[in-house]
């Protein structure tokens, strides 16, 4: 190993660094989405006044709960192709893997949420003849959402750390990139320096964001 | 007065034409008997005053006329639509039934003005323009047009329970239900509401008002409902009421409300 900390090598690998965290951000990015639209779909399942529904939705949650986040990345980049018949990428297996996954923590968030929402609200939007599913969409959903925005970004940073589990069916996300330099370069130092600073400053960043959105919520 | 019977009716809730009916309803929320056989009527546009102590099931006589609340046992006909009636579109029932909270209960996430448009729009398909012509039309009745884009939690307690009001009457509903509309207010803004229920009660809306104002029941009310641990104890006119020809229970109540 040479000696020193070379900085030259960080401003050399910024491209290629950079189409890492691009793929970073995409996965953290979809899902979020997914796992948002599909976790407040499983909320209104497990608060459905039908039981066989509430229950397979709690089973759902259940089982994503208990397995480890790498299980899942595993199992999907098997069983995603099997399903589809064909093969889908690494891309699209660990996508869907994050969307199913996230969709189980989601889902807890967004249900505590709608029964965040005061019993008075919803008995104010009955009493003006919306429909259930009305009620939902225009006024418990939207105070569910915005009651758990903190937590629900919580979740996003948790996403965004572990999008770094990637490496295990091979795609290239920021880390896998700043470890190939790393090893090529024999630059471990200073590579995984780089790493650690990009996702404290990024991760710092969220959690004053999410500090800032608290204590705006906290004084309405 | 009228221990009420379902074969003969008292002679005071006889003549009209009854929009709200409650015949021999009883509820229970578990073992708990809330309602017992509570038999009613409000004609059309007249106003009903609702009392009794707390606890005796006054909020919860109001949220089963519009379906909030089921109940078990008996019959509840608004504008001889049956509210128990599994095929009756309750959605729909409810949108001609006004209802006014002890907590307002506007929505926190939109503004003045939204709150009084959605349903117009949502239930009942108004346009944005005409909606919202209805909605500043109520608003400048009650007093309230300067405020329309702000948000509930910027405006007072009378206000919002103003707007709510609005809200209530953007529907155009063939009856308000109101619980305890006042009882959250601070006193000084206690009669800006009253008033606005009391011209509403002049020109004629029928009203079934859980209250216990007293001097708005004197002066708009032309039954009062007396309730006592789930039973209708009481049910007559405003002036057989206030001229004390009502039970020991209803008159130990209102010496207390009266003295305070
Ligand atoms: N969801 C519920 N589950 C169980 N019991 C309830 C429920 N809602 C109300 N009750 C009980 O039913 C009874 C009647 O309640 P209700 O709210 O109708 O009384 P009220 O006359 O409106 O009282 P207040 O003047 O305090 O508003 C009370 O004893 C209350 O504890
Ligand atoms: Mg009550």
């Amino acid at each position: 190993m040479e000696s020193g900390f070379d900085y030259g090598i960080i401003l050399k690998s910024v491209p290629y660094l950079a189409e890492g965290l691009v793929l970073t951000f995409q996965l953290t990015i979809l899902g979020i989405l997914g796992g948002l639209v599909f976790g407040t779909l499983l909320a209104l399942c497990r608060l459905a006044p039908f039981a066989p529904v509430s229950f397979i939705a709690g089973t759902y949650v259940n089982f994503f709960r208990s397995m480890p986040l790498i299980l899942v990345i595993f199992w999907f980049y098997f069983l995603v192709p099997f399903l589809v018949g064909r093969p889908v990428g690494g891309f699209w297996s660990v996508t869907i893997a994050f969307i199913m996954f996230e969709a189980a923590y989601y889902c807890e968030i967004m249900r505590a949420g709608i029964q965040s929402v005061k019993v008075g609200q919803v008995y104010a939007g009955q009493a003006l003849g919306l429909t259930y599913r009305q009620n939902m969409q225009y006024i418990v959903l939207p105070q569910a959402f915005r009651n758990m925005i903190p937590i629900l970004l919580t979740q996003a940073i948790v996403l965004f750390q572990d999008t770094s589990l990637v490496y295990v069916v091979g795609l290239g996300d920021f880390l896998v990139h700043a470890d190939i330099v790393a090893n090529r370069d024999n630059r471990l130092m200073e590579m995984f320096s780089t790493v650690a600073v990009v996702y404290f400053i990024l991760c710092l960043l969220g959690t004053l964001f999410v500090g800032r959105l608290q204590r705006k919520y906290a004084n309405e | 007065m009228n221990k009420t019977d379902n074969t003969a009716p008292s002679t005071e809730t006889t003549s009209g034409v009854g929009m709200i009916r409650m015949n021999d309803v009883s509820k229970w929320y578990g073992d708990f008997q809330v309602l017992i056989n509570c038999t009613t009527k409000v004609d059309v546009g007249e106003v009903v005053v609702i009392c009794g102590p707390s606890g005796s099931g006054k909020s919860t006589l109001i949220k089963v006329i519009n379906g909030l609340e089921p109940f078990q046992e008996g019959e509840i006909t608004f504008d001889g639509i049956s509210v128990g009636d599994q095929a009756t579109n309750l959605p729909k029932l409810r949108s001609r039934i006004g209802m006014v909270f002890q907590n307002f209960e506007l929505f926190p996430h939109i503004t003045i003005i939204d709150n009084i448009n959605l349903a117009q729009l949502k239930v009942l398909g108004r346009d944005q323009d005409e909606a919202t012509k209805r909605s500043m039309e109520l608003l400048e009745r009650v007093g309230l047009i300067d405020q329309m884009d702000k948000f509930p939690a910027q405006l007072s307690g009378g206000q919002q329970q103003r707007v709510a009001i609005a809200r209530g009457l953007a529907m155009d509903p063939a009856a308000m239900l109101f619980d305890e509309p006042t009882s959250a207010l601070d006193p000084e803004m206690i009669n800006e509401v009253l008033d606005v229920m009391t011209e509403l009660a002049l020109e004629g809306m029928t009203m079934m008002v859980v209250t216990h104002e007293m001097g708005f029941a004197r002066r708009v009310a032309h039954r009062v409902v007396f309730m006592d641990e789930g039973r209708i104890e009481e049910d007559c006119s405003k002036d057989e009421f206030f001229s004390g020809e009502r039970g020991e229970r209803a008159q130990e109540f209102l010496s207390k409300i009266l003295t305070h």
